[in-house]
């Protein structure tokens, strides 16, 4: 088994001959590399997965392989190994796997990007430390690895740091995540004072030895609320949830290979890989798990409804999705709950990855109401979206139905925690599902192709170019018109003081020609005034009338209710911006083969994932079989009848025809107003990211502007305080260096008769 | 003594003979390389010189793997009249000693080419000093002890003097030697008194001589004994450079020629280190409760005073003169705990593992600290000041890179060997108890972590004054240094980081580790 520390070592060797020479390999050899070490990592991952299973004995199916010890305190002694068994190397073969193809894909995606083998360097980094989270034999390693994982996903959502946005959705995810990692610290200090050790091996066979108690809980309990909130943090669930979304900033293979198929499932992996300390806690601790994944699922399905941005739809499905594992894992059901994150890896992978190819063709454009009919241009990436979309709308035949009719089956079982309960918000999460799925399908690749429409903007834009000139003749005639008057004035004024003086003694000589001169004027003032008045309230009149157009031509809100009918653009034709005449000559397209092979494989493994685990016989329960070892008896195994099975089975599918049919009748059909269903508290996810943002900008900012002013004045203070201090002692003490050798020798001197008489003292102690 | 000498060597000339090879091939190897040069006089300012000391280095490296083997299989054996002891703990430490001689050896040669010096002194004088260090290191009397320091201290006395065209460095090696020879008498001194309270200079017989609960026994003149221990403990302390005999050390480190600082640091110490625990664990193991709360003082003394010392200081030679007596008091940390009566098995083992570990990390992180001084000391060298190590970064990234890594190592940065060093006598201690120990040394490298960040900021973040017009300014490019001498850096770079990432050895450590506590 020693083959397995290739797995690992694959992408850490790539990830240092692309920092080393990464730059100078250049596009696209960089990348070819890197798929290459992501390739040798899930041969070796293969290979050692066959020699695994070729243990008959189940028991067997769990290796430690032992490297070196690497620290080693007193009782503290943490060994660098690999923990070999189903769980672990079921999780190396999807990453390794799907790591691939998504490495093959960014070929492709990231063409022409300035930092193109910089994003391999994180990309097999992160591969490695995604390895070395579910191989490592103990705590530390994984959590080196959850950090190693983090750190990428933060390096990789803000790759475009240029962008502001980019960059402070990074950093969002890294703060919301330091939450979590709180607590995979504070657990596994419980764990260490409890057991004496972080070694898996020990945790596993040991954990009844958990016996101590924190306040009124169990120290178990404790411990498994402490994991919950790390794995909460890590996989999106409320309510640390507030990330993922805003992750989709980054490049969108980062999308589908950490914010949806791996990184984000490595909370769920690591309650797994506890589940004997699960077994240990309180059932309302455990249960409480899946009450957080049931509502999390729910909240994230209402909010995709909502969303207009392609990924954005996904990044809540995905958060969705990430519930459903939590809610199996709450109740026990671990080997649903795999079964769906490989399945879920393998669809949503492709939806990413799908949605990426249409991003791609369609020069960057983001949003679905401006996408439609995306179809005719890009036929694979269109017919490997729709086999995920029936994927995960739950449609038999389909990889997503046969796992996620899994876990509801368990939930429906699950008396001790509310199953029933979670039962029903699984499954109306599930109908939300097929809704939104649906919609997305709908809006971007059947229906009017409404990508070279002139946007909302650009309609503004134009509207305002057209009454510029209007306005601009209105200007001019109102202020021609005003020194009309003024000169009308001014010459009245005149003849007034003239006629005053007439007759007067001060009257100068020629008054008379003056005040001739004045009246001229005046009255070729009074003729001019009325026409240029005219001329003016003219002006006036056409700008009006231009303005009330205006107001009703400009869209002041774009909903997708808007989208059936191009925007009538007759009018402004000629005053529409650049931006627009450049869309005329695009030409949206499929995408090259890199990325369209890797689309075409996914497709492949979510339509036929669901072999992995069919329900009809025993025999076809490979996962469960293949996992067992893993779960050491603590798993959890309703009985339930083959009736009330097919039962569930046929309420699930219903229940997803029904969202299916509904989103169908309401954005193909046309039958109803999707207003009535995209509001804007849904688009804002119930509010909840602003509400923290409000929070923390407002009384939350207080407390931080407290603490940094204590951290400035105090902390700061005492800091800057020791090192005066100090400098001024090294200064002080500088002088019993003047450097000759006599008063060094007399400080030897001295300093013997201490140690003497240190030791003459001795002889009365 | 000299027939006692002979007299064993014909009795037993073969056992003998191998085991302290190392030894041998060391004082050998200065005697044969100087005979040579003076034959062939035209290899004497090539690199010939260079590559036999490190030659002879490697070769001794492999001897210490071999005797290794060997006492590891059939345990310590006395040899030469059982003046000298073989067991894992001397040849740990002499292998430490080699590994100072090889990286020195590599340092000296660009070095004396830029300065202007030939010929073999000055590689005759290092193998020579080590061959000192290893004897004093396996010294089981006291004579064989004295003899050792001396070998060892001479030849750096004329190292240090040996930059001729430098005022500093004359006035280094004569301080060195004044202060050395006043030690060395207070220590032989203390080897008289402690033959008059026992009638042995065996350190098995002076610790047979006296034993009893409290230490000492009435057969044994108890105020003569404790007044050796003190006066044996000065010599050592000096050596070491521990606070307050430490005065010597800013001066000489200043003045002397870099590379011979890099060997003063590291082999040097280490074989103070080897020689005094030695001396302490066997010769005056029963009396550990009367020389062990020195130790702790000292200690106290050395971390406080060595990082309080160096932030005040600008040149960046005395700043590490000050750093090297900082890492003197972790040593002397791990020697506390080592000597743990309480905690033989427990505390004591992890001291002498933590102590042997921070030998081996400090002697390669410090050794390849005063390579890159070496190499970026210009001629003369005389350029060390913080300011002639500005901008670094933009005209040798490389070198700036590679020093800044030593210095984070020495700040016991993670990921380096200096953390485990220093983290491993922090358990020690905290394991044996010492927890005021343990607290002084973790300030104590948080204040000394100042000091080697000053000299990283000044290589990376302020821009080099405009010295493009001067004529000694340092060439850009790493091609533009001697290549055996940024080898020897990058080696130390490598071994530095490799120990602190991959803790290999902890075997040899263990080994190494009960061989020192099965002494007491």
């Amino acid at each position: 088994m020693e083959i397995a520390w290739l797995i690992p070592a694959f992408p850490l060797v790539g990830f240092l001959l692309l920092v080393l020479i990464g730059r100078r390999l250049g596009e696209p050899v960089a990348g070819w590399l890197a798929t290459i070490a992501s390739a040798g990592a899930f041969i070796a991952t293969v290979i050692t997965f066959f020699s695994l299973r070729g243990e008959s004995d189940h028991a067997k199916r769990f290796e430690l392989v032992e490297g070196f010890t690497w620290i080693n305190a007193g009782d503290f002694v943490v060994d660098v190994g690999l923990l070999l068994d189903p769980l672990s190397i079921t999780m190396s073969l999807f990453i390794t796997g799907i790591g691939t193809l998504i490495h093959l894909y960014s070929i492709g995606y990231m063409h022409g990007d300035k930092n193109f083998s910089k994003f391999f360097i994180y990309l097999n980094l992160f591969i490695a430390s995604m390895l070395l989270l579910v191989l490592g034999d103990n705590l530390l390693l994984t959590f080196l690895g959850w950090e190693g994982v983090g750190a990428c996903s933060y390096l990789l959502i803000s790759f475009w740091f240029t962008d502001e946005a980019n960059a402070s959705a990074g950093k969002k995810a890294f703060v919301t995540n330091r939450i979590g990692d709180f607590g995979f610290m504070l657990a596994a200090f419980f764990v260490f004072v409890e057991l004496g050790s972080i070694n898996y091996d020990d945790i596993l066979s040991r954990s009844s030895e958990i016996d101590g108690t924190v306040g009124p809980f169990s120290t178990s309990t404790v411990i498994v609320l402490l994991f919950m909130l790390a794995a909460a943090g890590k996989s999106a669930q409320l309510p640390l949830y507030v990330w993922l979304p805003d992750a989709m900033a980054g490049p969108t293979p980062v999308s589908a290979l950490i914010h949806a198929a791996t990184m984000v499932t490595s909370g769920v992996f690591l309650l797994t890989r506890l589940n004997p300390i699960l077994a240990e806690a309180d059932t309302w601790a455990v249960g409480s798990i899946a009450w957080i994944g049931a509502l999390t699922g729910l909240f994230a399905a209402t909010a995709a409804v909502a969303q207009t941005d392609i990924k954005k739809v996904l990044a809540y499905s995905t958060v969705s999705q990430l519930g459903y594992l939590f809610l199996a894992v709450g109740i026990g059901a671990y080997v649903p709950a795999l079964f769906h994150m490989i399945t879920h890896a393998f669809f949503k992978a492709l939806l990413f990855l799908g949605s990426g190819s249409v991003i791609h063709g369609l020069h960057d454009e983001q949003d679905m109401r401006r996408m439609g009919g995306v179809k005719k241009y890009m036929p694979i990436t269109a017919f490997t979206f729709i086999i995920g979309w029936l994927a995960i709308a739950g449609v038999p035949p389909f990889s997503g139905f046969w796992s996620k009719d899994e876990i509801l089956l368990y939930a429906w079982n699950a008396d001790s925690v509310g199953g029933k309960g979670l039962w029903a918000i699984g499954l109306v999460t599930a109908l939300l599902t097929a809704f939104y799925m649906t919609r997305q399908v709908i809006l971007t690749f059947y229906g009017r192709t409404r990508f070279f429409d002139a946007t909302p903007e650009e309609i503004k834009q134009a509207w305002q170019n057209r009454a510029a000139k209007p306005a601009e003749s209105l200007a001019l005639m109102e202020a021609d018109r005003t020194s009309i008057v003024e000169t009308m004035t001014a010459s009245q004024n005149d003849i007034d003081k003239y006629e005053a003086l007439l007759g007067s003694p001060d009257a100068p000589d020629d008054l008379e020609k003056l005040l001739e001169k004045a009246r001229s004027i005046n009255a070729k003032a009074r003729s001019a005034i009325e026409n240029v008045t005219n001329a003016r309230d003219k002006a006036a009149e056409v700008a009006n009338k231009l303005e009330k157009e205006m107001a009703t031509a400009i869209p002041t809100t774009h909903t997708v209710t808007a989208l059936s009918a191009e925007p009538d653009i007759t009018a402004i034709e000629e005053h529409l911006p650049q931006s627009y005449r450049d869309r005329q000559e695009y030409h949206p397209h499929e995408s090259p083969w890199t990325m369209t092979a890797p689309l075409v494989i996914l497709a492949v493994l979510a339509t036929f994932g669901g072999v992995l685990n069919l329900p009809f016989s025993k025999d076809l329960h490979f996962l469960d079989h293949w996992i067992e070892p893993s779960l050491f008896g603590n798993a959890f195994h309703p009985k339930f009848t083959g009736s009330s099975q097919i039962g569930l089975a046929v309420v699930a599918i219903t229940v997803g025809l029904v969202g299916l049919f509904a989103a169908y009748q309401m954005y193909y059909k046309g039958k109803a107003n999707p207003d009535a269903v995209e509001k804007d508290i849904l688009l804002n996810a119930w509010g909840l990211d602003s509400s923290y943002a409000a929070f923390m900008g407002g009384p939350g900012r207080a407390l931080f502007d407290l603490m940094a002013w204590f951290d400035r004045t105090i902390v700061d203070g005492v800091v800057n305080g020791i090192g005066f201090v100090l400098t001024k002692l090294g200064s002080l003490l500088k002088y019993t260096q003047p450097g000759y050798v006599r008063s060094y020798a007399l400080g030897i001197g001295a300093g013997t008769v201490l140690v003497a008489a240190w030791f003459i003292g001795r002889l009365f102690i | 003594m000299i027939e006692q000498l002979l007299q064993v060597q014909t009795d037993s000339p073969e056992v003998a003979w191998s085991l302290i090879a190392p030894l041998v091939t060391l004082a050998l190897g200065g005697i044969l390389l100087i005979t040579i040069s003076s034959l062939i006089p035209s290899l004497k300012d090539n690199w010939f010189p260079a590559a036999f000391t490190a030659g002879t280095a490697a070769a001794a490296m492999v001897f210490v793997v071999d005797i290794w083997d060997r006492v590891s299989s059939t345990g310590p054996e006395f040899v030469v009249a059982n003046s000298m002891s073989v067991d894992q703990y001397t040849v740990f430490v002499t292998g430490v000693i080699c590994i100072s001689v090889f990286l020195v050896s590599l340092l000296f040669h660009g070095y004396l080419q830029r300065e202007g010096f030939s010929g073999p002194e000055w590689y005759v004088l290092i193998l020579m000093s080590a061959s000192g260090g290893v004897l004093l290191a396996s010294a089981e009397d006291l004579i064989v002890t004295f003899i050792g320091l001396e070998i060892l201290s001479i030849a750096v006395y004329v190292l240090a003097s040996l930059h001729l065209r430098r005022g500093e460095s004359q006035e280094a090696g004569f301080k060195y030697f004044l202060l050395g020879a006043l030690s060395s008498a207070l220590f032989l001194y203390g080897i008289a008194l402690t033959y008059g309270a026992t009638g042995s200079t065996r350190l098995t017989g002076i610790s047979q001589s006296g034993l009893n609960e409290r230490g000492l026994s009435p057969a044994v003149d108890s105020s003569m004994i404790l007044v050796a221990m003190a006066l044996l403990m000065v010599g050592f302390a000096f050596k070491v450079s521990a606070v307050p005999f430490h005065l010597w050390t800013p001066d000489v480190y200043e003045g002397s020629p870099s590379p011979v600082v890099a060997f003063m640091a590291s082999a040097v110490k280490v074989a103070g280190f080897a020689g005094m625990l030695r001396v302490f664990f066997v010769g005056f193991g029963p009396y550990v409760e009367d020389w062990r709360p020195l130790l702790q003082g000292l200690a106290i003394a050395s971390l406080v005073v060595g990082s309080l010392l160096a932030i005040a200081q600008s040149n960046v030679k005395r700043m590490l003169a000050y750093s090297s007596i900082t890492h003197a008091g972790f040593i002397l940390i791990g020697i506390y705990a080592a000597a743990d009566p309480e905690s033989r098995s427990n505390g004591g083992v992890l001291g002498a593992e933590a102590f042997l570990f921070y030998l081996l990390a400090y002697t390669i992180m410090v050794a390849g600290t005063f390579g890159v001084i070496t190499l970026i000391g210009r001629r003369d060298d005389g350029r060390h000041s913080l300011d002639d190590y500005r901008g670094l970064f933009k005209s040798n990234p490389v070198l700036a890179v590679l020093m800044s890594a030593l210095l984070f190592a020495q700040a016991g940065i993670p990921f380096t060997s200096g953390f485990l060093a220093k983290f491993r006598v922090i358990a020690a201690a905290a394991q044996s108890e010492a927890y005021v120990l343990a607290g002084v040394a973790m300030l104590a490298s948080v204040v000394a972590a100042v000091l080697y960040l000053r000299i990283v900021v000044s290589m990376f973040l302020v821009d080099s004054p405009a010295e493009a017009d001067e004529p000694d300014a340092l060439p850009s490019g790493l091609s533009a240094f001697p290549l055996a001498g940024v080898t020897a850096v990058a080696i130390a770079v490598v071994a530095t980081i490799a120990l602190g990432v991959l803790p290999f050895g902890q075997e040899i450590l263990t080994d190494a580790a009960e061989a020192m506590s099965a002494m007491r």
